[in-house]
């Protein structure tokens, strides 16, 4: 996961112009960092190019909207790190 | 070009959907109330409009992608660039290409050619959302029909 955090987290600050290291596995992508969603945008683009996967953005909407799931099982830095991690896996199955 | 109601695009050329291209046809008018403003004694097709008619051709090759399940809305813009005029009476060609297809958006890459020439370009983002039905759907199967979109190359959503 270090290395995947370690993408993630140059791909944000390099994208949103974000001090590199004020991006931690505990930051919280909106509450924490400030992205808005036109910044996430970029930031999915980037992740799904770097992983050459397509990160699942209107599913961990639609389950956040229905309570399904909480914002920090997706956009909580480790955790969005390990989903990416879960979809590289799946790709290569 | 029905340039007071924003409607840009006159024909489809080609809509490609296994290479993610699109050209279509767009005819600058020879008078409109746009030019009397911009400007007095010197009309010249406005740059945002330019944009504006990438954006629409990019638009239609997502909407030919999602088989109009989806509708695009322009987001964001890079590298944009207006390199020469677009004068009245101007005959465009107007291209783009899907660089990417993410969950709920997607990016272009879209340029307008004038008598073989790039007249400007740019990097284009949209979001992408579930079609909206009624009055809009309606409006937009219109103008879909009106510019030759082939829809019975693409799924109805």
């Amino acid at each position: 996961m270090s290395s995947t955090f370690e993408t993630v987290a140059n791909i944000i600050a390099e994208t949103c112009d974000i001090p590199r290291d004020t991006i931690t596995p505990e930051s919280q992508a909106i509450d924490d960092l400030g992205i808005d969603s036109l910044d996430f945008l970029d930031i999915a683009f980037a992740i799904d190019k770097a992983f050459g996967i397509k990160l699942p953005l209107e599913q961990w909407t639609q389950e956040v909207n229905d309570g399904k799931a909480s914002t920090e099982q997706y956009f909580v830095l480790k955790n969005l790190c390990a989903r990416i991690d879960e979809l590289v896996a799946a790709k290569s199955k | 070009m029905r340039i007071e109601y924003f409607q840009l695009i006159d024909r489809i050329a080609d809509l490609n959907l296994n290479d993610l291209t699109i050209r279509v046809e767009a005819n600058v008018p020879t008078e409109s109330t746009v030019f009397e403003g911009h400007f007095p004694g010197r009309p010249l097709m406005p740059g945002v409009l330019l944009i504006e008619s990438m954006a629409q051709a990019s638009g239609w090759l997502i909407i030919g992608r999602t088989g109009f399940a989806k509708m695009p809305f322009l987001a964001a813009l890079k590298e944009v660039k207006l390199r020469t005029f677009v004068t009245p009476g101007q005959k465009l060609i107007v291209s783009a290409k899907i660089m990417h297809e993410g969950s709920g958006f997607a990016l272009t890459e879209a340029s307008i050619e004038a008598d073989g020439k790039t007249v400007c370009n740019a990097d284009i983002t949209f979001r992408v959302v579930d079609f909206p039905e009624g009055e809009f759907r309606a409006s937009m199967d219109e103008v879909a029909r009106r510019i030759g979109f082939p829809r019975e190359s693409v799924a109805h959503g």
